[in-house]
């Protein structure tokens, strides 16, 4: 085992693995945290706990992911390029696994415009890929990227993003395969939509070989409401959400949008599981944990494993 | 050229409150070239600064005159005929220019006209776009002559991120995606193992003030003890 974490341990006993989001508020107040993840408990083998996501200040993804920790449950604890050199990296990366952290996703991280400091110095010291890699080294060959010695390397199962959807999609597979190469162990998606396109992209991946050596995690979002789908059709960046989807919210009632929405995901969701090439799904219920339990019983994921 | 665009009348009047003989130099170089710091300016400038004073009921004097370029001591070594009789330097040279001219003035007030914004190019008449941070370790032969660091907004070595749609970048609509770019060039030019290998982290350069000296003059600047 690389870094023993629950969910490493599910992958390998070839489970299908499910993964949920906690986003930490803006805010010093752990019972946020505590009341969010009670949704969680018993439904995702680990949650992903992001990094000032969006580009806004809130409660530092280490200290969430600590809380976590404390409730025995397993965090996927995000690292993002965008606000820390090496130093500071390093030293969350060796701070993270010594708090019990044990699974982390490595992000180049929303750039500072979109956020509520967009005059904020960006710093990109290492991008994405170069965190996987650097990570790795800590971990497997126990040494700081400068070459000097760690004396207890940090035990991380290594996570990276991957969307499918961004340009030039024939270039996408590729960028998967370099974050294999630099180290990755699990991969999660980009919530997806377009169906089609990411059949293609697994297609690419196995044929590749590189299903053999990461674990991909389709990720997907219910749509809440038709203009939440609208929204994220228009205005976020590296979405693609197809015209099927806005049709069937469409033809539905206001007040059932939300249990349209769900189902479209656990449809998905049941597609996912029989895939060739995909180990899991990452359920990224937006400020929406409390529907979780509801998605992952409607999708039969439960019970998940223990050990 | 070093790109640069004057400061608002607003922050210029702020800092030259007070003085009352201000010489402006302006810059025959590349603050000249981006019709920024040049011969033109320095009288336009001179013109606006006096008639607000004018108005204002305030005295000033003004002097212009713009050196072949300020980051050259025997250019800026025509100016010591003209400072004695100035209580404040108005520069419209780049940071460097200022700086230069400060260095050689110690005992007058030196100040930037100017916020000098990028290394960058002349795309058309009045426009200009950065090209190049100076980063002192020059990746152009891998990405196809298009700079990551400085034409991606967040410097990746290893691009695209995720963000990309429609060959523009996340952060703006107008704005193309610097990798999306290099990916289209290097595909044209049967190139694109460039793009697959993992480019490590890099080391940064510049990270103290930088200071170069030629092998061929080290003699001169370098005390040999032995």
């Amino acid at each position: 085992m690389k870094s023993g974490s629950n969910l490493e341990r599910v992958l390998t006993e070839g489970k299908f693995a499910v993964t949920g989001e906690l986003g930490p508020p803006r805010s010093a107040d752990p019972e946020a945290v505590r009341e969010k993840l009670q949704y969680l408990k018993g439904m995702v083998d680990a949650v992903n706990i992001t990094d000032n996501q969006t580009a806004v200040a809130r409660m530092a993804s280490i200290a969430a992911s600590a809380i976590v920790v404390q409730e025995g449950m397993e965090p996927n604890y995000q690292l993002v390029c965008r606000d820390r050199n090496r130093i500071a990296m390093q030293a969350d990366i060796l701070g993270a696994s010594a708090l019990g952290i044990r699974d982390m996703l490595c992000l180049s991280g929303d750039h500072q415009v979109f956020g509520g400091d967009p005059k904020s110095k960006k710093v990109y010291d290492i991008d994405s890929i170069q965190l996987i890699a650097l990570v790795k080294k800590m971990r497997d060959e126990g040494k700081f990227l400068n070459g000097d010695d760690i004396d207890v390397p940090p035990k991380m199962f290594i996570g990276a993003a991957a969307n499918p959807f961004a340009d030039p999609f024939e270039f996408r597979v590729y960028r998967l395969a370099k974050k294999v190469q630099a180290g990755a162990d699990f991969v999660q998606t980009q919530c997806i939509y377009n169906m089609v396109r990411f059949r293609e992209w697994v297609k690419q991946a196995v044929d590749m070989g590189l299903t053999e050596k990461v674990y991909i995690f389709a990720g997907v979002t219910p749509m809440k409401s038709l203009g939440m789908a609208r929204y994220m059709k228009n205005n976020v960046p590296g979405m693609d959400v197809p015209d099927w989807v806005i049709d069937r919210l469409k033809g539905v009632e206001k007040k059932k949008a939300a249990s349209e929405g769900i189902a479209i995901c656990c449809e998905q969701i049941e597609e996912f599981k029989e895939m060739q090439g995909v180990a899991g799904v990452h359920i990224m219920a937006i400020e929406w944990e409390k529907r979780v339990p509801q998605i992952c019983e409607q999708a039969n994921l439960l019970p998940r494993p223990t050990f | 050229m070093i790109v640069a665009e004057i400061k608002s009348l607003e922050d210029l009047k702020r800092m030259l409150e007070g003085y009352k003989q201000v010489l402006t130099v302006g810059c025959g170089g590349c603050t000249s070239v981006c019709l920024a710091g040049g011969q033109k300016e320095v009288n336009d400038l001179n013109t606006k600064l006096m008639l607000t004073a004018k108005e204002e009921g305030a005295t000033l004097e003004t002097k212009g005159f713009t050196v072949e370029r300020q980051c050259e001591p025997q250019f800026v070594a025509e100016l010591d005929r003209l400072v004695g009789s100035c209580d404040a330097i108005l520069s419209m040279g780049c940071g460097a220019g200022v700086q230069f001219l400060a260095e050689r003035y110690p005992d007058i007030p030196v100040f930037p006209a100017l916020n000098s914004l990028f290394v960058g190019i002349n795309k058309d008449v009045g426009w200009y776009e950065e090209r190049c941070q100076c980063c002192g370790d020059c990746v152009l032969d891998q990405t196809g002559g298009i700079c990551p660091r400085t034409m991606c907004a967040k410097g990746l070595l290893n691009g695209p991120c995720g963000g990309p749609q429609d060959g523009h970048c996340e952060v703006d609509k107008d704005t193309p995606c610097a990798w999306v770019q290099i990916y289209e060039r290097l595909k044209k030019q049967g190139r694109l193992d460039n793009m697959l290998e993992v480019r490590p982290a890099r080391e940064w350069e510049g990270q103290v003030q930088g200071s170069v000296v030629l092998d061929a003059y080290k003699h001169r600047y370098t005390k040999n003890d032995e």
